[in-house]
């Protein structure tokens, strides 16, 4: 039995909208970072459905790009939470309105 | 020696570059030297053109010079070119001839002066500017020559800009003859927009082409022009504040140059003022007027320039009254005759003012006579020129007019007598106060302290005794003297050399014959005689040995029926305010209020929206969710519903 392409998409909905939610709610910069990386696994599991139901292996070319841009984007962000951590205790974005109007 | 007609424009230009690039170096007097010789130069080459002008054996004679295309723009093709007949002819003689005497006067009279080469350098070009004027032969080169005399009268009325009354004298004459320019070039305008051409010739044969409204049109809109130019009504102040420039330079602007141009303009427009008969009947009465209000002006000055410089205002009204008549010969006659006796009254007024240490108070003056006798005998024959005392060069002149007048106008012609009956007047009280009576300049204090006129210009300091004026002053008096006493042979002569038969042909079909019989034209003589001599005797008698007579001298005729006053009160006052407006409302408050407020606009609106930069990701992420499930619900809605 095989499981229908629409659960698949259900449980990226779900993902991608807790990523959203996290990245809204959460004030700690580092799960506001997994919530980012939960949204893009979302997207991910999106492109992997249709490429396996359409037979379209552009999908799954698609997430190795996807992958790989999220690591580079780790990366960059991750050396931002470090450099923060080194100038205050806690890495609270709330905190981090310096670009206020 | 035709060909060689640009030679009297291009040496006085020569002159004026010789001037600019070495008039320093020069020096005094070698630099006023060097000018006149230029100047004189170009008057022999105006004699060798007029001996070969005489042999051209046409009706009209004429003659061509094409320089070079000024302005070839499609329909638009104006010629730099030169045009020579009897009419521009006289005026190129008598132009270099009296400039030629005026400069060489000024050798002696602008002796010491701090910018002596800079006063030869305008001189020369006034003169270029004077020639390309009246050699030009169409409506723009006519105009550059225009514009070059009104050019240049500005820096020699404010010559000695140190002064404040002299700079603004300078402006105010500027100023005047822009006016009139505005009229100029609204006629060029017209005459191009309907004919497509400025040439003087092509416009004559074209009459019927630009109707007769237009012809009106052209005719008025010119004369506004010349009205500027030559001082009449209403644009004349600027004339007698023009005195504020050295004595020679009125003497150029009165008697040769600059002042003429109006009537000669008009005169090379004759075919236009004859289609026209309510142009010219316009110039008649701008004339007369003139004439009779200027002559009324002149009785009561107490400066002797200033009487000198209304008495041109009122000359150059009878020129007019004769254009307006029809009667061109008369007007060409008469700026001869003019030139000659008003330039000999100008150089020898200055000279007088110089004997004098500079006074200029007719009041302050006195037997002079016994101090200057030169002066005094040259003077005297101007004097009795100008009264048109019988048989001097303006009773001939001055009658033409008149007889003209008599049988064209009669209204004017009795305002021309009366004018006439003024000009002998005042002539003579200048006179009387100046060469008669005790020497009044020796006394302390200036005699009329009760200057509510403030324009006599004085002495500084008390005056020594006076002397006669070094040799190279005296002698253009005695030329200018004798042509002043002589000038009327012109036209009493009946053969070919006579002023009629040179210059008639010019004005053609133009030109008005009065018709007047033997007895007529003895009757009108004999008038112009009476009158001139009942003038100089009431002006003699009651000025020689009186120079205090406040009941003729009315406070209204001082001040020039308070034309400045008027024009001060409708132009000048209100322009002031509205500057003041400009500068206490208009700057502020629109001006600078549309600049804050664009200002103020930019920092408003960004303070509103500034709040939305809250520097909270969150809010931005919240951004993009609704503007994400903003598109998304659009975008369902078109499926649904589309």
């Amino acid at each position: 039995m095989t499981i229908s392409a629409d659960w698949y998409l259900g449980l990226s909905v779900v993902l991608f909208s807790i990523g959203a939610l996290g990245v809204m709610i959460r004030r700690n910069v580092l799960v506001m970072f997994m919530c980012v990386e939960l949204m893009l696994n979302a997207a991910n599991l999106t492109f992997v459905t249709f490429a396996r139901q359409l037979h379209d292996i552009g999908g799954q070319v698609l997430v190795f790009f996807v992958l790989v841009v999220a690591a580079a984007e780790v990366v960059v962000g991750l050396g931002l939470v470090v450099a923060i951590f080194r100038r205050r205790a806690n890495a609270t974005a709330d905190d981090l309105h310096l670009m206020k109007g | 020696m035709l060909h060689v007609t640009y030679l009297i424009i291009l040496l006085p230009l020569v002159g004026f570059a010789v001037q600019l690039v070495a008039g320093r170096r020069l020096g005094d007097p070698a630099a006023g030297g060097v000018a006149t010789a230029f100047i004189g130069a170009s008057f022999l080459v105006s004699v060798g053109v007029y001996l070969d002008l005489l042999t051209v054996n046409a009706p009209v004679r004429s003659y061509t010079q094409n320089l070079w295309t000024w302005i070839p723009v499609d329909s638009l093709q104006v010629h730099a070119r030169l045009f020579v007949d009897p009419l521009s002819m006289t005026m190129v003689l008598f132009i270099t001839g009296i400039s030629t005497l005026i400069h060489l006067y000024s050798i002696g009279y602008m002796k010491g002066d701090r910018d002596y080469s800079k006063f030869f350098l305008y001189m020369n070009l006034f003169v270029a500017s004077m020639l390309i004027l009246v050699l030009g032969s169409n409506l723009l080169v006519t105009f550059v020559g225009w514009e070059g005399v009104g050019t240049c009268s500005y820096w020699l009325v404010s010559f000695w800009f140190t002064k404040e009354s002299a700079a603004s004298a300078g402006k105010k004459a500027f100023v005047y003859n822009r006016i009139g320019d505005v009229g100029f070039l609204l006629a060029i305008f017209l005459v191009f927009e309907r004919i497509h051409s400025l040439e003087y010739t092509t416009i004559f044969s074209h009459l019927d082409q630009i109707g007769s409204g237009y012809i009106t049109a052209i005719c008025l809109l010119l004369l506004v022009g010349v009205m500027g130019k030559s001082a009449q009504i209403p644009l004349f102040p600027w004339l007698a504040d023009a005195m504020e420039g050295p004595t020679p330079v009125s003497a150029l602007i009165h008697a040769a140059t600059m002042v003429t141009a109006g009537v000669y303009l008009l005169c090379r427009i004759n075919p236009l003022l004859h289609a026209s008969s309510s142009a010219a009947l316009t110039v008649a009465i701008v004339g007369g007027v003139t004439a009779f209000v200027a002559a009324t002006i002149a009785c009561a000055q107490q400066d002797i320039k200033k009487v000198l410089a209304y008495s041109t205002v009122s000359q150059l009204g009878y020129m007019f009254l004769a254009i307006g008549c029809g009667a061109y010969t008369a007007a060409i006659f008469l700026m001869v005759a003019h030139a000659f006796f008003k330039g000999l009254l100008f150089l020898g007024a200055g000279s007088a003012i110089h004997g004098l240490h500079d006074e200029q108070d007719l009041k302050r003056m006195g037997n002079l006579r016994k101090y200057m006798p030169l002066t005094w005998i040259t003077f005297g024959i101007g004097w009795l020129a100008i009264a048109a005392v019988p048989p001097l060069s303006g009773f001939w002149a001055k009658g033409d007019v008149l007889e003209n007048t008599w049988a064209a106008h009669p209204a004017l012609w009795g305002l021309g007598l009366l004018t006439a009956l003024l000009t002998a007047y005042y002539m003579s009280r200048l006179t009387g106060l100046a060469f008669f009576g005790g020497d009044r300049w020796a006394a302390e204090v200036p005699i009329d302290v009760d200057t509510d006129m403030p324009d006599a210009k004085h002495a500084e300091g008390p005056i020594p005794e006076p002397h006669e004026s070094p040799r190279i002053m005296i002698i253009p008096l005695w030329i200018l003297a004798f042509f002043a006493a002589f000038a009327g042979l012109l036209a009493v002569s009946n053969n070919h050399l006579s002023l009629s038969a040179w210059i008639d042909p010019v004005f053609g079909s133009s030109l008005y014959h009065d018709h007047l019989s033997t007895a007529a034209l003895w009757t009108l003589g004999i008038t112009d005689a009476v009158i001139a001599l009942v003038g100089v005797f009431i002006g003699l008698r009651l000025w020689m040995n009186v120079a205090e007579r406040p009941q003729l001298e009315v406070q209204f005729l001082r001040h020039s029926w308070y034309i400045n006053e008027f024009y001060d009160t409708i132009f000048g006052r209100p322009s002031a305010r509205l500057a003041a407006f400009s500068a206490d409302v208009i700057d502020p408050k629109v001006i600078d209020g549309g600049v804050n407020g664009v200002a103020t606009l930019v920092r408003r609106s960004g303070a509103l929206i500034r709040r939305t930069q809250t520097g909270y990701v969150r809010n931005y992420v919240l951004g993009i969710v609704l503007g994400t499930v903003l598109v998304l619900a659009f975008m369902l809605t078109r499926m649904w519903w589309g």
